[in-house]
Formats: structure tokens, C-alpha cells, sequence
């Protein structure tokens, strides 16, 4: 035998092994692809021998060349059988192999199965470390599906090493296996407090990266994150963490609050960068979701503005990098804090890193304002003609663009600049972005009605000039400017100067080199100019020139008649006949120039890309009626249908500019002439433009012949944009010195609007009033378009699967599947062998399953409908079932599918952790812990109250509860806010903690419970009446929901021997307060208590009272009836009470944020009142906790012996307390707009504290 | 997605691996563009400029991007999306550098060049299924060194011969890898704002 190994041993000696492969291939660099092809040869004959060892040294051979890009997968059975191999060492290398070449059309995969459970379970922990790393990478949705509950049980592993391994691939487990993350879940929430730190990490890792997809379910985890992050110091888990509350603050903006402490004191402590980096980002996440409600937070803005300052400043170009990208996110919400850095900005722009140039650019596209635009423009335009490689200078290009023309042009103040920069930009060489300038030009010629001409006389250089840009006959990504150039001078021409002269530009013979479609524009636009040409000649009576453009176009069309583009030879076909046509009229003298003209009247206007698709379906048209109930949003949109098209008409003749009065008019048309004499190009301002020039008041200061001198220094035709600069900055000047002048002279002349805007020495971003009074002419739009056309997510996401909602207990049919597989080995019975065929066969069955249950997921998704799903879930199941069972014999098959595995306990405590989350988010610590002790102190209470006493009570629920269990799950599924209802509910945890359904709430985590002194009990309960048969006592809670309601809970306690029964409870209503009696029964009677008591036992019952002026308290008669019944006889009874309405119990613990509270006091709608309580000897969080437990009151703050309080009336009163404490004084100020209601309650407080 | 891949590059004839499958990318071709293209984009770059680069489509889009760091004629490159920490994968490149270096005892291209499958096992305990997984040296060492320990000694007699021929090869050859003093990696890096 040992002979034999030794043997096999010698003849693989002389096998090439891995280093003698690669050495090999480094051998034969000429002839790699032959050389490789005989090793592989080699290797398929190793891969035929028996000998584990050949066979893994083969593959080891194979996953080499994989990775050189050869195709393997021929060997992915042999790769099994390595993976088989009972020795670590083929293990691995087995295990290695798959990882690199199975994917999840790798059909070998379903054989792994066994091999892979087997592994997991295996009592060496490398073995099954190997295995889950292999796993990770090729686990399919069959085979997580399959493993799922085996991975699980190792998330419990004695070994830390595969405990984290376990915890991590759980994540791949959900994605191909999304039913298996709430059975899982609670494990994995453990994970996240073991004692070993990478199991830890690994936990934090998994959640984090659920979470970062479908942050909302992961809210309720938000307390123990916080806990983790103020303890842990592993930089990793940090990081991971403070990402993870960047995704979750925006949806919860009470929780950033909280954040921007811990993380503002870690920015300052720590020394490593990328924490602090993520601490900035995070806060930066927080500031951005804070931005809404709370404009206070220009101290943390200024921190993370001066950290990202220092990381930009710093030599390393990766922080340099980070600190631009962060303070892009800042940009978008906070765009002043970060303008005031643009030096450093513009800095960066000239780094040599060109993702640090790009980035910087991305932050100007935020910084520009009418001020800086120009300014910025320039020095980019000073960029491009810097820039080298042509993809920088692309990229600058496009962000010029973008930066003029965001927002609708919004801070482009001169339109003649704007076009000669994109003039300048069209000297780019090589530029792909050629139809971007050209876009822009058409879009600024369309829209900007005032700038026409000076676009057209720009283009009609262009044109003339197109040789420059066509030269070079390879640069035919700028060409497409031409295409603009010509449609503009066409469409526009009534505002061309020397409409013959382009005419004839456009059409020389080199055009007949442009693309098609350009030929295509300008043979179309030839037409259009010609007209022009016609009808400026109309006048003449010589009718040469006319004919001259006639004959230019007959000369010149047969070349585009010969064009191999369709395009271009239809339309210089059928122009050319035109003409010829229209030259025979001229020659019989016709005047057809109003003719030809009328071919190209009418005019074009803008519509938004969108347009089309944001039209709303009329009325009657749904189209979604067959497939889908119609969502309810849509009703919305088919209110007012009729509008869409009845209001589009008039839009669509002349946007808004006929509604412009007189004097806006007169006042543009001043303006527009004022910036014409201002501009040189503007060659045909006539002498009368000078005269108002001079008319106007307050300018003769101004030299006119300052302008005149810049004149001659420029060449007609290419414009210099920075001329423009300086201009406007005169224009500017100019501006302000006439407001300053016409404030002085306290003027109200025409341009009354503009000077009402007063304005300080440094020029405000609204003074700066634009060149142009332009039209900007915005895109039409369907007249009721959606707002928002959602970016669906990707359906194809794999995270969209796992949009689950974990909170929910877990349903039994949700159980992962155990296979007792392994069992029914063991047992050896005639079953056993048809379990194994169901295991081979199942992954084709389960194909289609899953697919069914992906359908069913997206379902779920859609309809967020709990309830369905539930159902959906069982009906499937059953489905399933039947499936199965008639295929296969039905005991084992259910074995096989529904054992069960997660720990019940654990999944019911998450819904009390959501609300919870309310807790803990909204209070201050402090607070919240006195209140925490005041309810584990109130769990026992007098002696004499028993069980059912501690039931909470509901304000809206009158009925009683036929079982207290069910009524539990009904309150969880509730998730009441309010603190008071939690505080019942854990208190009635602790009288209960024999209903199983309770019992997770221990486990309940706060993150913010600090050790103090317990509190004494308390109760609300007040004792109601008593006698010897029955005692009464009683609580009074306010309505929410309704302002005039309040609820009385009644517990009835049989003290004596004899069975309770027909209890009748009556008052004797007053003007103020009313009991609800149910429908159809008189004023004065009874309500029947719906139960009956046996001696001993006690049970609740609630009764409605509506009252109409809560600001005073008050007391009802009543009287309780009922029949003692003995063993022989039965007697009545009756007991009276009286029943005392505090206004406490008028109020309702709402929580309130500090900001609130503070705004609330400002307001000064509220009266004050105050009162001192003497000899109070209790620690100041026990007094706390009784105002909160007795008077509903909620802390908002608490500093040291000072604390402030809130509550509200049913009413809607606010009640505001700052409580002091000193010595054994404490001293009450208190805030309400009601002050009867607030002198009663403080009456009420008072007495309380009387009592103890 | 995380970690997405980690390839390795280098500068003539490079030669390159992916650690974690890549489960966009279905067909090998695409694997191998990427590569390429990734190394195109690395190797061109300066010295002296950041170590990120902006995600193209070919790697999964804009939420991605590639991290590397370069060492002598090696690059070190992860794919990685938004949910990691640009200067953690920094650090955790260097922590993997650092581990080759001292499980190869001063390491060398040609250690990672002729053995590969030693690489994907050490990587195998920094990074699982695209996600870190384990930032702690000592503890990537003392595993990685358990697990050789095992494989010695399963290979223990029966194992013996091929290492003795295995030696006898690398005698003769004149490419042994220690004798071959290209690339040798400076570990010295310049020290990173502290991270542990």
C-alpha cells in the first residue's frame, strides 16, 4: 500500500506543477497560445487518473490558466471531485478552483450540495472556512436556499474564525435567498454584540450593506448602532457604522440630532483621516436631512467646511481628492458656505491629477453665480486652450456648458457673451462635443428672442468662415456647429445683415464635403434665405438683386441635386424646381416674394424633452384598468383634463409675452437699446439709440466716449468674450451708479421696480439685473405634467428582493427549511432512498419554485400589503405541498420543509423595539432613563391590584378584550407613539411575563440606560369606591384622535365570595361631560359592565366620556349596580362614586423637540404662571419621572437640576414646565395658553407632591 | 459587490488574477476586457495623483470605483462601490502588502507570479465574497500559517519526494525566483495617517 502512494508519488514528480507551468509560459512568450494548448492536453490526461493528487495539481494547473483567461469550465466536474477530497490540501485547492470558475450557469453546481453541507459540518474548522469561502463566491439560489439553515447554525460556531466567516456569507445567502433574511435575522442582530471583534465587524459589515439598500427597515436597529459607535474604537467598524447612519438619516431627521454630537467630538478626536472623512460625510448626510427644518446648524457646517478645507490643502492628492468629493454634497445644500472657498477651487483646477481637476470642476458647476460667472467662464476658457489631452479638455468643455446654461440660464446676465463663448469654443481642434456647442446655440438663438440678431450676424461669420472649421476635414466633430450656424441664419435671417452674402456662403461647393445631414440644413436654409432675399427686394424696382439670388440658386443646387444623401438630394431637387419656377415669374415681373415667404412662416418653439411623456392620460383612457386595480394617485391627475388642451392653445402662438404691459415693455425696449449702443457689434445703432442713450436720467456722467474707444480695437466677426467681461462690469458700475443717484434724488421714475432694491456698497446677487431683459422662453409643458417621473429601481436589483420588513414576528410557514436528510440516513428505513431521489431531483423542481417565489416577492413589493402577503404565503405553501406530495411520499417531503429553526423569543421583540425607537429618539438620555426606571419601578404596585389592573388601556378601544393575549398582538401591531403607551406596555410586561408573547421585551435594548436610583412604585390608579363586596379604581386618559373624548378605565375587583354579576354602571352626566351611551338607550341609563367576576378576580372595563371645556376639573356622580349571587341566594347591590375629571388627565404625553419647545416659548402666545413646592425630598429624576408618569408630561431637555417639560391637551393646548430644583425648593415656571387649564394642573402637581 | 475584484497587474506581460467571481460579468471574455482595461487606466497613470479612479460602465457604473495602489512594477487594485471607505481600502491594500511580505518573507513579483494559488489563499482571509472580511494582520497571518502547517503535514512522507524533485528543478533552472532581484517590492511605503 505505502509502496503504491510512493509510487504514484514518483511518476507525478515529472508532471509540470504550477511554478513549472508559469515558468513555461514566461518560456514560450512567442508561442504562449501553443504551449498553453499542449498543457492543457497534458493536464486532461492527469485529469484521467485516478491519483487525488495528479488531479489536483491539475486543477491547480487550470485555475491559473482561468485566470489567464482560458476556458476551463470543461473541468468543472474533476474540480468537484477535488473539492471532494477527504485531504484539506485538494480541498482547498478544489475549493479555489470552483470559486474562480463556477458561476450560476455552472451545472455541476447541484452536485456540490452534499459535499459542501458535509464540509460545514466538518470538526476541522479550515475545512469548513474553505468551504464557506468558496461558497461566497459561487453560491447559487438553489444552494443557499439548501444551506441556509446549515450556514445559520455556524453562526453559533465555539469558533470565532468561523463565526464571522458564517455571519458574512449570510449577506450572499439573502441575496440569492431573500426568504431566508427574517428567519436569520435575529441571529445576525446578536452577532452584532459578540465578544469576538471580526464577528463583530463581520456583523456590522452584513447589516450595512442591507441596510444601504433598503435603509427604512433597518431604523429600528438604530439605538444599538448608536451604542456600538460611542463604544467600539475598531476604526473598520466605525467606518462601516457612520456610513450606515448616513443612509439613515434621511429618513429620519431625529436621529441625525442625535448623531451630530458623537460625531462632531470624533471629528475632533480622531487621528485617523478616513474617520474623520466618514464622520464629515455623515455629518454632512445629517446636515442635508436637517436642512429642511432647521436653518441652526452653520457650526457644524463650518466645521466640516474647514476639515474638507484642510484635506484639499493637504500634499496627499487621495485627501485632496475625498475633500473635493465631499464638499460637493455639501455644495447642493449649503452652496454659500462652500463659495467662500472657490480660491481654493479654482486651485485645484490647475492640479496635475485629472481626477482632482475633474472633481474641482463638478464643485464649480455648484459655485457660479451672476457675479462670478463670467469670471470662472474665463478662467476655464483659459483652461481650455491649456488643456492637453483631449478627453480633459471634453470634459471642460461640456462643464462650461453645463455651468451657463443650469437652471434655465439662470445666472447668465449677458447673452452676447454667452454666444461668443460658444463661438470661441468652436476653435476647439478635435473635440467630440461639436453637436453640445451646436445644441446650445440653437437653444440660446430659440429661446432668447432679444439675442437673434447678434446670433445670426455671429453665424453668418461662421458660415463664411466654415473653411476654418472644415479645414481640417478629420475634425468633423466640430462641423456640427454648422448645422446650427445655418439653421439659425435661415430661420432668422429677417435679422441678416447682408442676407446675400451668407446665401451665397452657404452655398459653395466645399459644403458638398460637410456630412449629409448638415448638407441637408443648409439646402433648406438656402431656401429660407432666399426668400428673405426676395422680400428685402421687393421694395427695388429693379428686381436685379432678386434675380441675381435666383440665379445663385439654380447655379449653385444641381451640385446637392448629385448628393448620395437622400436627404439632401430630395430637398435641393425639389428647391431647385422652385426656384426655376420662381424665375420665370421674376422674369414676368410677379411679385412672389410674399409667396415664397409664406412657405417658411410660422414659428418654432421650444418643447421640453419630456413633454411628451408627462401627458396626462385623459379621462376614461386607463390604460392600467385590465392589469391592475388603477392606483389611487391617478385621481388626482383626471380632476381637471380639459385644462391640458384648452390652456396649451394660446401657449402655443406666443408665450407670455403678450402679457407683458406697456411699461414692462417700454422699459425692455429702453434697456435692450441702451446695451445696443453699449455694443460695437451692434453696427446698425443709429443715432437715435445715442439720443435716448442720453436722455436717460442719471448717465450723462457717463463717457460715451469710452466705449466708442474700445471700437476699433476689435475685429468684427470673432467675437472676444472677454471684452464682454469688461463691459459688463462698466454695465454693472453704470447700474449702480445710477440707483445710488436716483436713491439720493429719491426719484420715482420708470425704473422704479429696479430701485426699490436697496442696495449696500458690495453688489447683492439681485442687483445684478441682466443685459438682456430677455424672454427666456421655457420649454412647453403639458399644462397638469407629473412632477416627478420616478426613477424606478432596477428591476433587476437583487436588493430590491430583500426590501423586507424585519419587524414583523416571524410566521411560522416563513421557517427555514431543514432537510432531515442526514436523519433519515441514520435511520436506515425504506424511505430513505426516495429522500435521496427527491434531493437530486430537486433542484429542476425548485427552479420553477423559485421563480414562483420571486414573482411573488415582486408582488409583495408592490403591494406592501402584509396581510396579502400572509395569506399569498400559506396559499402557496399549500400549493406546494400538493406538488409534492403527489410525487413522493408525503410524511418525509414534509420533514424535509417545514422543520423548524429560529428561536421564537427573539422575533417577537422587535416590534416593541420599533416604537422604541420613537423612545429613544425622541427624548433626551437623561430622561429617558428616569422614565425607564419609573416603569421597572411601577412594576409592582399595591399589592391589592392585581394582574389585569396594569392593562393598558386604549384610548380608542371600548371594548373589552375577550382574551388580554390577543388583545396584546392587536396593541404591537398598533405601534403607538406615545411613550405613555409604552410605558404601560412594559409594565404590563412584567405583571405578564407568563404570556409568551411578552417575554422579548427584556431583551429590549435602550443604549442609554445609565444606573440611578430606583423608583419608588407608582400608580395611576386612584381608588374610584369600595365595599365589602367590590372595589373600584379607576384612571382617566385623553383621546388623541379626538379632541372632546376622554377614556375611563375601570378595574372592578371582587373582594368577597360570592360571583359577580349584571354590573351596571351609570353617572349622572352633567353640561360638561357626558357618558357615551350606545345607540338607542335613554340619558339616564346604565351601561352594562361586559363581564362577570368570579370571587377574587378583577377585570377592566372602559367607559367614553365626551367633554366639551377640559380647562377646569370636575367631578361626576355615579353609581355602580350589580347582583351578588350566593349559593342559595343572590341580593342587589349598589355602590356610589364619584368620579374626579383632573385636567391631568386631559392631557397627552406628546414628545417635543428642543427646537419646538424653544420656538413655542418665543411665541409669546402663551401665559406664565408659576408655583414653588417646599420640602420636596426626592432625587430630582424620581420628581421628573412623577411629572411625566402622573401629569403626561414629556421631558425635552434636562440640565443638571434643571429640566424643561411638555405636554398637550386633548385639546391641543400646550403646556410647557421649567422645573428647578434646589435644596429641597423646587420651583415650577410654567408656560400655557390656557391659564385656567394651567393653574389647575399646577394646583394638580402640586397636590401629588403633597401626597408623598 | 463591495470589493468587487482585486486584480493584480504588472507592468510588461502583466499578468493578473481576480480574486472574487465576478457575478455581473458572465462570460470570461468580459473578465478579461476588464482587466485590460483596467490596467490600461492604472499603468498610465502618474505618480504623485490620487489612487481613485471614477467608475466606468465596464465596471459596474457610477457607484464604483477602482482603488489601487502600486508598488514597484505592481499594481494593487480594487473594484469597490460606495458602502466601503476609500482610505480604509487603502489601508486594507497596504495590510494585504504587508501580509504577502511577511508570509513570503520579503516578498517579490516572482513569489506572486509562481504562486498565485498562496496569494488567493492569503486574500482569502482578508476578503470573502467581495467583503472584508478579516483587517487584523496578525490574525491573517496566524490563520494562513495554520493551514499551511496542516498541509505539510498531510503531504508529510508521500509529499516528500515531489518537494526534493521540485528542488532539484529549481536548481537547475536559471529563473529561480530568489535570484531574480526585478521588483522587488519596497514595503516601506510612506506612512499613511494612522488607521489602526
Amino acid at each position: 500500500m505505502a509502496l503504491k502512494i510512493v509510487k504514484g508519488s514518483i511518476d507525478r514528480m515529472f508532471d509540470k506543477n504550477l511554478q513549472d507551468l508559469v515558468r513555461g509560459i514566461r518560456n514560450h512568450k512567442e508561442d504562449e497560445a501553443k504551449y498553453i494548448s499542449t498543457c492543457i492536453d497534458e493536464i486532461k490526461q492527469e485529469l484521467k487518473q485516478d491519483n487525488i493528487a495528479v488531479k489536483a495539481n491539475a486543477v491547480c494547473k487550470l485555475t491559473y490558466l482561468q485566470m489567464l483567461g482560458y476556458d476551463v469550465s470543461w473541468a468543472a466536474f474533476n474540480i468537484v471531485e477535488v473539492m471532494s477530497s477527504s485531504k484539506f490540501t485538494y480541498k482547498r485547492i478544489g475549493y479555489l478552483a470552483a470559486s474562480q470558475c463556477f458561476h450560476e450557469s455552472t451545472d455541476v453546481i447541484m452536485l456540490t450540495t452534499n459535499q459542501i453541507r458535509k464540509d460545514l459540518s466538518s470538526p476541522n474548522q479550515y475545512d469548513t472556512g474553505v468551504a464557506l469561502t468558496g461558497l461566497s463566491c459561487f453560491v447559487t439560489p438553489d444552494l443557499a436556499r439548501d444551506l441556509a439553515n446549515d450556514i445559520m447554525t455556524l453562526m453559533s460556531h465555539t469558533k470565532p474564525y468561523i463565526r464571522k466567516k458564517a455571519v458574512l456569507i449570510m449577506y450572499k445567502v439573502f441575496l440569492k435567498y431573500p426568504e431566508s433574511l427574517r428567519p436569520a435575522f435575529p441571529r445576525l442582530k446578536e452577532k452584532l454584540e459578540d465578544p469576538d471583534p471580526g464577528v463583530q465587524s463581520a456583523a456590522v459589515n452584513v447589516i450595512c450593506e442591507l441596510a444601504r439598500r433598503n435603509p427604512k427597515n433597518y431604523l429600528s436597529l438604530a439605538p444599538l448602532f448608536f451604542k456600538l459607535m460611542t463604544s467600539s474604537t475598531n476604526n473598520w467598524v466605525l467606518i462601516k457604522i457612520i456610513k450606515l447612519f448616513g443612509a439613515l438619516t434621511p429618513l429620519e431627521p431625529r436621529l441625525g440630532k442625535k448623531l451630530i454630537e458623537p460625531l462632531t467630538n470624533l471629528i475632533h478626536s480622531t487621528s485617523a483621516m478616513s474617520l474623520l472623512y466618514e464622520c464629515v460625510n455623515t455629518v454632512i448626510a445629517v446636515l442635508i436631512s436637517l436642512s429642511s427644518g432647521m436653518p441652526n446648524h452653520s457650526a457644524s457646517i463650518q466645521l466640516c467646511v474647514q476639515k474638507l478645507r484642510i484635506l484639499i490643502e493637504d500634499s496627499d492628492q487621495n485627501l485632496k481628492y475625498l475633500g473635493l468629493l465631499a464638499m460637493s454634497k455639501i455644495l447642493k445644500t449649503h452652496p454659500k458656505s462652500v463659495q467662500s472657498h472657490k480660491d481654493l477651487i479654482l486651485q485645484c483646477l490647475d492640479d496635475k491629477d485629472e481626477s482632482i481637476r475633474l472633481r474641482a470642476l463638478d464643485l464649480l458647476y455648484g459655485m457660479v453665480s451672476k457675479k462670478n460667472l463670467m469670471e470662472i467662464v474665463k478662467k476655464l476658457m483659459l483652461h481650455v486652450d491649456k488643456a492637453e489631452g483631449t478627453t480633459y479638455r471634453d470634459e471642460l468643455l461640456t462643464k462650461i456648458i453645463d455651468i451657463c446654461s443650469q437652471s434655465n440660464y439662470q445666472y447668465i446676465t449677458n447673452f452676447e457673451w454667452y454666444i461668443s463663448i460658444l463661438v470661441e469654443l468652436t476653435r476647439l481642434e478635435g473635440t467630440r462635443h461639436g453637436h453640445l456647442i451646436a445644441s446650445q446655440m440653437l437653444d440660446v438663438a430659440i429661446r432668447v428672442k432679444a439675442i437673434r440678431a447678434f446670433a445670426v450676424a455671429q453665424m453668418a461669420t461662421l458660415l463664411d468662415n466654415a473653411h476654418l472649421l472644415t479645414g481640417n476635414t478629420q475634425r468633423n466633430g466640430i462641423c456640427e456647429v454648422l448645422y446650427a450656424a445655418a439653421w439659425i441664419c435661415g430661420e432668422f435671417s429677417e435679422h441678416l445683415e447682408n442676407p446675400m452674402q451668407t446665401l451665397e456662403a452657404m452655398l459653395r461647393p466645399k459644403v458638398a464635403t460637410l456630412p449629409g445631414h448638415i448638407q441637408a440644413v443648409y439646402v433648406q436654409n438656402a431656401a429660407k434665405l432666399f426668400a428673405t432675399v426676395l422680400k428685402g427686394e421687393e421694395g427695388n424696382t429693379d428686381g436685379t438683386a432678386a434675380q441675381e439670388a435666383s440665379q445663385l440658386m439654380i447655379d449653385r443646387l444641381p451640385l446637392f441635386v448629385q448628393s448620395a444623401n437622400l436627404e439632401v438630394q430630395e430637398r435641393a431637387s425639389c428647391i431647385l424646381q422652385l426656384v426655376k419656377y420662381i424665375q420665370k415669374l421674376q422674369q414676368k415681373d410677379v411679385e412672389v416674394a410674399e409667396e415664397v415667404n409664406a412657405l417658411f412662416a410660422g414659428e418654432l418653439n421650444p418643447v421640453a424633452p419630456k413633454a411628451q411623456k408627462k401627458v396626462p392620460v385623459p379621462e376614461g383612457l386607463d390604460l392600467d384598468a385590465w392589469i391592475n386595480e388603477p392606483p389611487s394617485e391617478s385621481e388626482s391627475e383626471d380632476e381637471q383634463p380639459k385644462a391640458i388642451f384648452a390652456k396649451e392653445e394660446p401657449k402655443h402662438s406666443r408665450p407670455r409675452h403678450t402679457e407683458v404691459d406697456e411699461k414692462e415693455l417700454a422699459r425692455r425696449r429702453e434697456a435692450r437699446k441702451q446695451e445696443q449702443a453699449n455694443n460695437p457689434f451692434y453696427i446698425k445703432a443709429s443715432p437715435s439709440s445715442q439720443k435716448v442713450y442720453q436722455e436717460a436720467p442719471g448717465v450723462e456722467h457717463i463717457p460715451v466716449v469710452q466705449i466708442d474707444l474700445n471700437v476699433p480695437l476689435k475685429v468684427p466677426g470673432l467675437p472676444m468674450s472677454d471684452q464682454y467681461v469688461k463691459m459688463e462690469e462698466e454695465r454693472r458700475q453704470k447700474e449702480r451708479a445710477e440707483k445710488k443717484k436716483k436713491e439720493k434724488k429719491k426719484r420715482k421714475e420708470k425704473r422704479s421696480g429696479r430701485g426699490k432694491k436697496h442696495d449696500s456698497a458690495p453688489e447683492s446677487e439681485e442687483d445684478i439685473t441682466p443685459a438682456h431683459m430677455v424672454d427666456i422662453v421655457t420649454e412647453e409643458m403639458p399644462e397638469n405634467a407629473l412632477p416627478s417621473d420616478d426613477d424606478e429601481r432596477d428591476p433587476t436589483d437583487p436588493h430590491k428582493a430583500l426590501d423586507i420588513d424585519l419587524d414583523k414576528p416571524l410566521a411560522d410557514s416563513e421557517k427555514l427549511p431543514v432537510r432531515s436528510h442526514r436523519a433519515a440516513e441514520s435511520q436506515k428505513s425504506p424511505t430513505d432512498g426516495e429522500t435521496e431521489n427527491a434531493t437530486l431531483q430537486e433542484p429542476k423542481k425548485k427552479s420553477s419554485k423559485e421563480k414562483r417565489e420571486k414573482k411573488k416577492d415582486k408582488e409583495r413589493d408592490r403591494k406592501k400589503s402584509k396581510e396579502e402577503k400572509k395569506k399569498k404565503k400559506h396559499k402557496h405553501e399549500d400549493k406546494e405541498e400538493d406538488l409534492l406530495g403527489g410525487q413522493a411520499d408525503e410524511p418525509v417531503l414534509q420533514s424535509e420543509e417545514t422543520s423548524q429553526v429560529a428561536d421564537p423569543p427573539t422575533s417577537s421583540s422587535t416590534t416593541a423595539e420599533v416604537s422604541d425607537l420613537d423612545f429613544w429618539l425622541s427624548n433626551a438620555p437623561v430622561p429617558s432613563n428616569t422614565q425607564e426606571a419609573a416603569t421597572v419601578a411601577a412594576a409592582a404596585p399595591e399589592p391589592s391590584v392585581t394582574a389585569p389592573d396594569s392593562e393598558p388601556d386604549e384610548p380608542k378601544d371600548t371594548e373589552m378584550e375577550e382574551t388580554k393575549s390577543s388583545k396584546h398582538k392587536k396593541k404591537k401591531q398598533k405601534k403607538e407613539k406615545e411613550e405613555k403607551e409604552k410605558k404601560k406596555k412594559k409594565k404590563h410586561h412584567h405583571h405578564h411575563h407568563h404570556h409568551s408573547d411578552g417575554a422579548g421585551e427584556e431583551s429590549v435594548q435602550n443604549g442609554t440606560v445609565e444606573e440611578e436610583e430606583p423608583l419608588p412604585p407608582m400608580s395611576n390608579y386612584c381608588l374610584l369606591a369600595e365595599n365589602s363586596y367590590i372595589k373600584m379604581v379607576y384612571d382617566i386618559q385623553g383621546n388623541l384622535q379626538d379632541g372632546s373624548q376622554v377614556v375611563v378605565s375601570v378595574i372592578f375587583e371582587n373582594k368577597c365570595n360570592s360571583f359577580l354579576k349584571s354590573m351596571e354602571f351609570n353617572v349622572l352626566d352633567s353640561l360638561n361631560s357626558k357618558l357615551q351611551r350606545p345607540e338607542g338607550s335613554g340619558p339616564h341609563d346604565g351601561l352594562v359592565v361586559p363581564f362577570q367576576l368570579p370571587p377574587g378576580v378583577s377585570n377592566e372595563a372602559r367607559f367614553v366620556f365626551t367633554v366639551q371645556s377640559i380647562v377646569m376639573p370636575q367631578k361626576l356622580k355615579g353609581t355602580l349596580t350589580f347582583i351578588v349571587k350566593n349559593e342559595d341566594d343572590s341580593t342587589h347591590e349598589k355602590l356610589d362614586f364619584k368620579l374626579h375629571f383632573t385636567c391631568t388627565s386631559y392631557l397627552i404625553t406628546t414628545p417635543c423637540y428642543s427646537d419646538a419647545f424653544a420656538k413655542l416659548l418665543e411665541s409669546g402666545d402663551l401665559k406664565s404662571s408659576s408655583i414653588r413646592l417646599e420640602g420636596v425630598n426626592m432625587p430630582f429624576h424620581h420628581l421628573l419621572a412623577r411629572i411625566c408618569f402622573h401629569h403626561h408630561f414629556s421631558v425635552v431637555e434636562r440640565i443638571d437640576s434643571c429640566a424643561s417639560m411638555y405636554s398637550r391637551s386633548i385639546q391641543g393646548h400646550h403646556v410647557c414646565l421649567l422645573v428647578k430644583t434646589s435644596a429641597q425648593t423646587v420651583s415650577i415656571d410654567a408656560k400655557c395658553d390656557e391659564p385656567t387649564l394651567l393653574g389647575n394642573v399646577l394646583d394638580e402637581i402640586k397636590q401629588t407632591f403633597s401626597q408623598c | 459587490p463591495f470589493i468587487k475584484k482585486q486584480t493584480k497587474l504588472k507592468t510588461r506581460n502583466y499578468c493578473s488574477f481576480l480574486n472574487v467571481s465576478l457575478y455581473s460579468v458572465q462570460n470570461e471574455d468580459t473578465e478579461q476586457q476588464i482587466i485590460r482595461e483596467t490596467f490600461h487606466l492604472v499603468s498610465k497613470r502618474d505618480e504623485n495623483v490620487c489612487n481613485f479612479l471614477e467608475g466606468g460602465l465596464l465596471i459596474g457604473g457610477l457607484d464604483y470605483k477602482l482603488i489601487y495602489r502600486h508598488y514597484a512594477t505592481l499594481y494593487f487594485v480594487f473594484c469597490v462601490d460606495s458602502s466601503e471607505s476609500e482610505l480604509g481600502i487603502l489601508d486594507l491594500i497596504q495590510v494585504f502588502v504587508e501580509t504577502l511580505d511577511k508570509c513570503f518573507e520579503n516578498v517579490c513579483e516572482l513569489d506572486l507570479i509562481f504562486h498565485v494559488d498562496k496569494v488567493h489563499h492569503i486574500l482569502a482571509e482578508m476578503v470573502m465574497g467581495g467583503m472584508v472580511l478579516e483587517t487584523n494582520m496578525n490574525e491573517i497571518i496566524t490563520q494562513v500559517d495554520a493551514q499551511n502547517k496542516m498541509e505539510k503535514s498531510e503531504a508529510g512522507i508521500a509529499g516528500a519526494p515531489a518537494r526534493a524533485v521540485s528542488a532539484v528543478k529549481n536548481m537547475n533552472l536559471p529563473e529561480m525566483p530568489k535570484n531574480i532581484n526585478i521588483g522587488d517590492i519596497s514595503i516601506k511605503v510612506p506612512n499613511l495617517p494612522s488607521f489602526k
